[in-house]
């Protein structure tokens, strides 16, 4: 199994949600979060005064899948949620050790 | 027995309110003659509107635009500015300011406690309406004007200190200039000075005295390296529209009779805060590339705060052109002067209201004509220069006693009791640190993030429970 973790531009949301459901995947967990990378800060400006906001608002989306899909939902997330510009975000990946699912006990991929 | 103690009660009960009813009778009867019920219902309405500009328009203004962990202890700032100065007055504020004048500088003591104001009109202050519906428009302008300066201490003024100086400030300071300039025989009165709903009365003390109290108590805590940050402008918006459509009973109301003056006076307010509205934003678009939000609220503040004391004495033309500067002035104010010269008024009391009441005040004497109001002056512009030298002595004066008064009263309470928070305080917010509250709860979990922590007080104490891990 699998774990994988991207940071998108929050306006990508609803597109990679739908994209990965109809190939099959539909457990996830999505966390609203600030961050920096490559792409620079914006300035906001409140009565003449200028701050520099350098952590930007992103979505995290975690997910773990079986081992055979992991690079169909790679290609699936980076063509969806991809623009070209800076800003568009990362997919990193974890091995997992195992999944348990709380209500019935079970284990491995039947748990995901 | 019951039905004849009831029989007796009643009886009882008849008489005790006979008594009063035939006292009143008499002076019902006397001021039938003379109360105008179109001006009265106006006056009533608009100490109303004025009423809402403190809660919840300055309120939720200055909420707004203070940080998430500050909002409620500026709130309440506005707050107990209605409830202490709403027993202020009535004692002694009101007979200080328009009671009888002692030596043209203040009112005396004969209407303490309201004795001597009731529902017979004064023909001193409004021969249409009840003596008391101008008292209670009048309170309303009390209430708001300490409740200003609040936005230049906010985030750092411990609350027992803010309580000491509504009371003091309101007293030595408020009551006095009030009598000055709009009670009977007060000397600015007398000199010929003009300020028609309170640009000195109100929006110089207020800003002046904002300057002095935050120059006193110190920058926050963190300014400079902490980005301090509006945390809601939709309530800034919100506030500024309450405070906008307020401001009618403000101004128009200060004609204190349903009547052409107020309709010129409504008119002027009108035009003058839009003008400042859009002369703001086109200010900052040129000046840092964008037309926010916050500016068009900021602008239409300081036009309101601009036309106050022109109000009941220029025509629309003028009135926009009041507008126009201010809103560049203010700007500029807030945006490029206090950044220079680095002092931390935190909500912008003075930029607005200081800056704004005194262009309004010198404007006053350069565009005031008789044509409006025969009662008021010519201005400058109208070929009577000395209208705006009595202008520019109300100023200097209004100047004097809000940085003399301020800054006396407080260091008088800073012997008592602390004016600023600690450092800790700040950091952990006032809210929590002043009131015991937060103001937002988790979305999720409907209460605040703190709550999870935390053990139920009473069970707390009694030992009985044991932390979870």
């Amino acid at each position: 199994m699998t774990k994988i973790e991207c940071i998108l531009r929050p306006g990508k949301l609803e597109n990679v949600k739908d994209a990965l459901n109809e190939y099959g995947i539909h457990g996830m967990t999505v966390t609203q979060v600030i961050g920096c990378g490559l792409q620079k800060g914006r300035t906001e400006v409140y009565r003449g005064a200028e701050y520099s906001i350098n952590l930007l608002p992103k979505i995290k989306l975690e997910m773990v899948i079986p081992d055979k899909n992991v690079s169909e939902v790679i290609r699936i997330i980076t063509d969806t949620a991809r623009t070209g510009e800076i800003g568009d975000g990362k997919i990193f990946t974890y091995k997992v050790d195992n999944a348990i699912r709380i209500r019935t006990g079970e284990t491995g991929d039947e748990a995901i | 027995m019951k039905s004849r103690f009831l029989r007796t009660f009643a009886l009882f009960s008849t008489f005790m309110m006979t008594i009063p009813a035939l006292a009143w009778a008499d002076d019902a009867a006397q001021a039938a003659a003379t109360i105008d019920t179109g001006d009265t219902s106006w006056v009533l309405i608009s100490a109303a509107l004025v009423m809402l500009m403190t809660l919840p328009g300055l309120a939720l203004f200055y909420g707004g635009l203070s940080r998430k962990k500050n909002v409620l202890s500026t709130i309440m700032y506005s707050f107990f500015a209605m409830v202490i100065i709403s027993l202020q007055w009535p004692l002694w504020g009101y007979s200080l300011s328009f009671g009888p004048d002692i030596n043209h500088i203040i009112g005396s003591l004969d209407w303490f406690g309201l004795s001597n104001v009731g529902i017979d009109p004064n023909p001193d202050y409004g021969a249409t309406i009840p003596h008391q519906a101008f008292m209670i428009f009048q309170m309303m302008f009390a209430i708001i004007t300490p409740a200003l300066i609040s936005g230049a201490f906010a985030e750092r003024m411990r609350f027992p200190a803010f309580i000491a100086f509504l009371l003091l400030w309101a007293t030595f300071v408020y009551d006095p200039v009030a009598h000055w300039v709009w009670g009977v025989d007060g000397w600015l009165r007398n000199l010929g000075a003009l300020d028609f709903a309170g640009g000195t009365v109100v929006h110089i003390l207020s800003g002046v005295s904002g300057l002095v109290a935050c120059l006193v108590l110190g920058k926050r805590k963190g300014l400079g390296s902490e980005p301090m940050i509006p945390h809601n402008l939709p309530f800034v918006v919100l506030g500024a529209a309450l405070l906008w459509f307020g401001w009618f009973g403000f101004n128009a109301g200060s004609a204190l009779g349903a009547n052409g003056l107020a309709v010129s006076a409504f008119v002027v307010t009108h035009l003058a805060t839009a003008a400042a509205a859009f002369s703001w934003v086109v200010a900052e678009w040129l000046h840092h590339g964008k037309p926010t939000t916050l500016g068009a609220a900021s602008g239409a503040v300081a036009g309101l705060v601009a036309i106050t004391p022109a109000a009941g004495f220029v025509g629309p033309m003028p009135a926009i052109l009041i507008g126009l500067i201010s809103g560049v002035v203010c700007y500029l104010m807030v945006s490029v002067v206090k950044a220079k010269l680095r002092y931390d008024d935190a909500l912008d009391a003075f930029g607005i209201h200081g800056i704004g009441g005194t262009w309004g005040a010198i404007a006053t004497g350069l565009f005031a004509s008789t044509a409006v109001n025969p009662a008021g002056g010519d201005g400058l512009f109208f070929g009577n220069p000395e209208q705006l030298v009595n202008q520019l002595i109300a100023v200097a004066v209004t100047w004097g006693v809000a940085i003399v008064g301020t800054y006396v009263i407080l260091k008088v309470i800073n012997l008592f009791s602390k004016l600023r928070a600690t450092d800790e305080e700040q950091d952990t917010g006032l809210d929590f640190t002043q009131h015991g509250e937060d103001a937002y709860t988790d979305l999720v979990s409907g209460s605040t993030l703190a709550a999870f922590a935390a053990v139920p007080a009473a069970k707390a104490t009694a030992g009985a429970v044991k932390p979870a891990l």
